[in-house]
């Protein structure tokens, strides 16, 4: 028996959501980072759901290279995380501040 | 209840407890285990789906490799687990969770009003998220953008390499976090 898309799109936006509000709430790089991946997950948890209510396999091949870009995003970002450490000892974004106008 | 309901409200459960606790625990550790929870019930939320290739590789891509990532990072610099600065801005955890609260009602209302059942027919037609079926749509559909993530994968390494190297001169090696100022 299928299961209702609407209950997953319900699911992934209560996670999507928790993480938007972590985003906002937390001031350390690394959890704010974390957040992030949760939103992208959620966005796929989303496509995953709508290709199988369309009978179409071109939501999963989305959610195949939102892998994959979150797999760039993720070492491009922690080496950017890491040069920061190394030139101001700090991961809270409240001093991260040098292109703040 | 069906037995597949009960089985999705309790996944469900889990992972919506687990991103609660990637919010809310103090250590940054604490957070990439429950980041670790989160992405295997999803993994397991996306077999209920059809979708078998993407359940194995969301366990391989992210429970092996970014959250791997990750806990390396929170081990060679430490984390601070003093970061909850509402002490000097108190009113900015209201006003986050004030927002989320309206993020989350915008986003169900514009995904619940225009819902249509599910297509019998439709799911019928697509014979699931096999690796073979994915396969041949992203070796013959999707052949270019394949490649270019591929690409895209190979400068995002060399971006990484870059950025993560150590500058000439300086050998002190990696310097951890302040804890606790």
């Amino acid at each position: 028996m299928m299961l209702e898309t609407s209950y997953y799109l319900v699911l992934a936006a209560m996670i999507f959501t928790v993480g938007a509000t972590g985003v906002l709430l937390r001031r350390n790089a690394l959890i704010i980072f974390m957040c992030i991946e949760m939103m992208l997950n959620s966005v796929n948890l989303t496509l995953i759901a709508l290709a199988r209510q369309w009978g179409n396999l071109e939501g999963q091949i989305f959610v195949f290279m939102i892998m994959a870009v979150a797999a760039a995003e993720v070492a491009v970002g922690l080496a950017i995380l890491i040069a920061n450490v190394r030139h101001q000892k700090s991961l809270n974004i409240d001093e991260i501040n040098l292109l703040k106008w | 209840m069906s037995l597949s309901l009960l089985f999705f409200l309790l996944v469900g459960a889990v992972s919506l407890a687990a991103a609660l606790g990637v919010v809310t625990s103090r250590q940054p550790v604490h957070s990439a285990l429950f980041l670790l929870t989160n992405f295997a019930t999803l993994a397991v939320l996306y077999i209920t789906l059809d979708a078998q290739f993407l359940a194995a590789a969301q366990v391989i891509v992210y429970a092996g490799g970014i959250v791997i990532l990750i806990l390396f990072v929170i081990m060679l610099i430490g984390g601070d687990t003093n970061d909850f600065s509402a002490a000097h801005r108190a009113w900015s955890r209201t006003a986050g969770l004030a927002l989320g609260v309206v993020l989350l009602l915008v986003i169900s209302y514009s995904a619940l009003s225009r819902m249509m059942a599910p297509t019998e027919d439709g799911a019928a037609l697509l014979q699931g998220g096999t690796p073979k079926a994915v396969g041949m749509a992203l070796f013959s559909d999707y052949v270019l953008p394949f490649e270019l993530v591929a690409l895209l994968l190979l400068v995002a390494l060399i971006g990484a390499l870059v950025l993560g190297r150590q500058p000439e001169g300086a050998g002190e090696g990696i310097p951890s976090v302040k804890a606790n100022e």
